[in-house]
């Protein structure tokens, strides 16, 4: 059970909260035991091979290599999501766990707080 | 119980900073504690003194600004979020070199270290986005 689990949401480089949901849940995991999860479009945020040179903003999605340094190691996301859109876990950056609805369901309810992004 | 509220979105294009405000009267109605309201992301433009919205619209900012002091909650506002946006207080204007500052009354900038205080230390912490 984690103490404050994180959820991001959102695809990348369209609007920074994806950027802002990092940089809280690096936060909390100088006070907290933290978890993250990928939701939906949030998956995006950590397919493998990204670019932003051509949009002209900062690819920020490299920081959550610095998650094992943090600390964060309980890192999820849905099943159902990588299947709708064709990926695996192998197109991810980051090592996670597929969860089924049911896990991700029980990841909630389990968490002290969430906060989504 | 204790309530936190975490704004994650600002007055200019969602409800949820005004949301936020009928749902922090409604955890005093009710008795109980509201110890620190967190603003972030575009949630920070919830602070912004220069809103002006149309007159027969809500002045979201005017009203939680009342409503904090009136009950002297903790508002703060993330600063990287704040600076980034242009919400910035006396202290942030001079250090930045900017002209003006233009932090509403009754807010306070802060870390985001104190999100997660604000976390850990309720019971319950409420997010509108």
């Amino acid at each position: 059970m984690s103490q404050l689990l994180f959820i991001q949401q959102t695809p990348p480089h369209g609007s920074i909260i994806g950027q802002e949901g990092l940089d809280a849940c690096l936060m909390g995991s100088a006070f907290a035991d933290c978890a993250l999860l990928f939701l939906g479009d949030g998956i995006y945020q950590i397919s493998g091979t990204q670019n932003t040179q051509g949009l002209g903003v900062k690819d920020y999605s490299v920081s959550y290599g610095v998650l094992p340094d943090y600390g964060v190691s309980k890192l999820y996301c849905r099943a159902q999501d990588l299947e709708d859109r064709g990926l695996a876990l192998s197109d991810l950056s980051l090592s996670l766990a597929a969860l089924s609805d049911d896990a991700v369901a029980q990841l909630i309810k389990d968490a002290a707080q969430v906060l989504t992004f | 119980m204790i309530f936190s509220i975490a704004v994650f979105a600002g007055p200019q294009n969602s409800e949820a900073p005004l949301s936020a405000l009928l749902f922090a009267r409604a955890v005093i109605a009710a008795g109980h504690d509201l110890t620190r309201v967190f603003f972030y992301h575009d949630g920070v433009s919830t602070a912004n003194l220069l809103n002006t919205p149309p007159q027969d619209e809500p002045d979201v900012t005017q009203e939680w600004s009342e409503f904090g002091q009136q009950h002297q909650l903790e508002m703060l506002v993330c600063v990287a979020s704040a600076l980034r946006r242009g919400i910035l207080d006396q202290t942030e204007a001079t250090r930045h070199n900017k002209p003006a500052a233009n932090l509403a009354e009754g807010f306070e900038i802060a870390g985001l270290g104190q999100l997660i205080d604000a976390a850990l230390n309720a019971d319950r912490l409420v997010v509108f986005k």
